[in-house]
């Protein structure tokens, strides 16, 4: 574990000594094994890991939607979490969908509809403000979903795998996106992917997760902007995944 | 000029096609129901021909029709029409607001699943006539009697739309809810209610169906002196052997229920395209 982590006392986000089981008796998995993760304000860490690793456990576990058998999280702030589908409500346009967000979070009723359109144009949504979900491409979708994330005031966003489904060319974009949006508003993010490639061109850190445990750490240490394609991406990219097969598992489909 | 001509080709092509597909869409959708008609029709006239039965116990079409409209020109018909329609309206009103009530309760509170979630579906397979002889014991041979039993034909299949509506509710929904920090309201109102909608839809559906079944029982049982009803017209129909006016009402009847349910489906249908789950 990095010790510039451990020297650090306030913390965006922090696991301690985190586990959680699942099922009884000799249905009983372990999904995360005594992980402990601390995220600074205004980093972006990505977690990385195969399927079944842990890592959307993890993230449901910040994001409060499991509890966690043993072990302390703490919150600095409630985070919001963008989904691998986007999980958009199918009956409400882009907008309304922003707005939802802004009404759970206590946005008056005069003020929503201006700040989901400040929202969506954030994310280069102008003029698709009232297609519902199914007339939008999976890219527009998690933009929508991105703008929600942000339509809940919130300093920490959990992102669990949302580009996964998408084309090189849309999801090329939507890292430029992220990337410029989390800076801007000085966001920490928590960012869940199985494409090296993809952790190493957006995270300050990489987290290699397997087996429910957290197998290395990393600062990724490159200048900004970085590409997908770029060498010293690449070359990142390999020698994490060499660490994560050595950690005893073996990445499948790593883009890599 | 090439460029000129395809242009206009082009325009030309475009100006026509949509009332050309529309037409065809309109034939491709019509003629398997006119087709069905004419082979019905088709039937009754060739059973007609063959005397199994004498003509004043079983009309031809022709004669059918010419009674139905001579019937739909006199008061008596459109009264009793009204009748059985506001019947129908404030019987299936009454049932969307306790089936929906019900629904609700039941699809929120484990207790009350466990207790009634079986009896529910057990008054919605059990037939509604056999509600009748207990609806005139307990409220005679009025109104609230055919009432009472076209909320019992139609609440439980409402009831049970709601149920599955919200058991149905993709899960990641809920999970969506509680990140956007929804209440347990604002998780109803905002989120499993919508999203239950389509089912809930198909639960009206069916609870419509049960309704007119029971109503139209319930109008053959209790026959009100002078409040005429479509149900009341049958009976004297076959009463007085008037064939021909007891075949022109049924066909209302069917009309009637048809309209209805095709109004659901298009309202079921409309309401599936909008949220992306039905292209056509």
């Amino acid at each position: 574990m990095s010790t510039a982590v451990e020297t650090e006392h306030s913390w965006a986000l922090s696991a301690e000594n985190l586990t959680k089981e699942f099922g009884e008796g000799s249905q009983r998995t372990i999904a995360l094994d005594g992980v402990t993760l601390r995220v600074r304000p205004g980093e972006f860490v990505t977690v990385v890991g195969t399927s079944g690793c842990g890592k959307s456990t993890l993230l449901n576990v910040f994001a409060g939607l499991d509890d966690p058998t043993a072990g302390v999280v703490t919150r600095g702030a409630k985070p919001a979490l963008m989904f691998q589908d986007a999980t958009l409500l199918p009956w409400l346009t882009a907008r309304r969908n922003v707005e939802l967000a802004l009404k759970l979070t206590g946005v008056g009723k005069s003020e929503r509809r201006s700040r989901a359109q400040e929202l969506l144009a954030a994310v280069r949504l102008e003029g698709w403000e009232d297609k519902k979900p199914h007339e939008l491409s999976g890219g527009m979708r998690q933009r929508v979903a991105l703008a929600r994330c942000l339509a809940q005031n919130t300093s920490i966003i959990l992102m669990d795998e949302p580009l996964g489904a998408l084309d090189a060319m849309t999801r090329d974009h939507l890292h430029d996106e992220i990337e410029s949006i989390v800076r801007d508003r000085g966001l920490t993010v928590v960012f869940v992917t199985h494409n090296m490639r993809e952790a190493v061109r957006l995270a300050d850190r990489v987290v290699l997760m397997g087996s429910g445990r957290i197998l290395h750490e990393q600062e990724v240490g490159l200048s900004r902007p970085r590409a997908m394609d770029s060498a010293d991406v690449a070359e990142r990219a390999h020698d994490l995944t060499a660490r994560l097969k050595a950690g005893g598992t073996v990445l499948r489909g790593v883009d890599s | 000029m090439t460029a000129t001509l395809v242009s206009t080709q082009v325009q030309t092509s475009e100006g026509r096609t949509p009332s050309k597909s529309g037409a065809r869409r309109a034939w491709a959708w019509s003629w398997p129901k006119l087709l069905a008609i004419a082979i019905v029709l088709a039937i009754w006239q060739i059973i007609y021909w063959s005397g199994w039965r004498p003509s004043y116990v079983f009309p031809s079409p022709l004669e059918t029709f010419a009674e139905l409209g001579e019937m739909i020109r006199t008061g008596r018909f459109w009264s009793a029409l009204g009748t059985t329609l506001s019947r129908a309206a404030i019987g299936f009103g009454a049932a969307l607001v306790v089936g929906t009530a019900i629904g609700i309760l039941v699809a929120r509170l484990t207790p009350l699943r466990l207790a009634v979630g079986s009896l529910i579906t057990g008054l919605q397979t059990m037939p509604s006539i056999a509600w009748f002889p207990f609806a005139i014991l307990i409220f005679g041979l009025n109104e609230q009697a055919i009432l009472f039993v076209v909320i019992l034909g139609a609440a439980p299949s409402i009831a049970n739309g709601v149920i599955s509506g919200i058991d149905h509710v993709p899960p990641a929904y809920s999970r969506l809810g509680r990140v956007l920090g929804a209440g347990p309201v604002s998780m109803y109102r905002d989120i499993v209610l919508p999203a239950a909608l389509p089912t809930y839809v198909s639960g009206l559906t069916q609870g419509w169906a049960f309704a007119w079944r029971s109503l139209m029982a319930g109008e053959l049982l209790v026959i009100i002196a002078e409040k005429p009803s479509l149900g009341a017209q049958l009976e004297f129909a076959r009463q007085f052997s008037q064939a021909s006016t007891l075949l022109a009402t049924m066909i209302v009847i069917l009309v009637v229920g048809m309209l209805v349910d095709a109004l659901f489906s298009y309202a079921s249908r409309s309401l599936r395209r909008s949220r992306g789950l039905e292209t056509t």
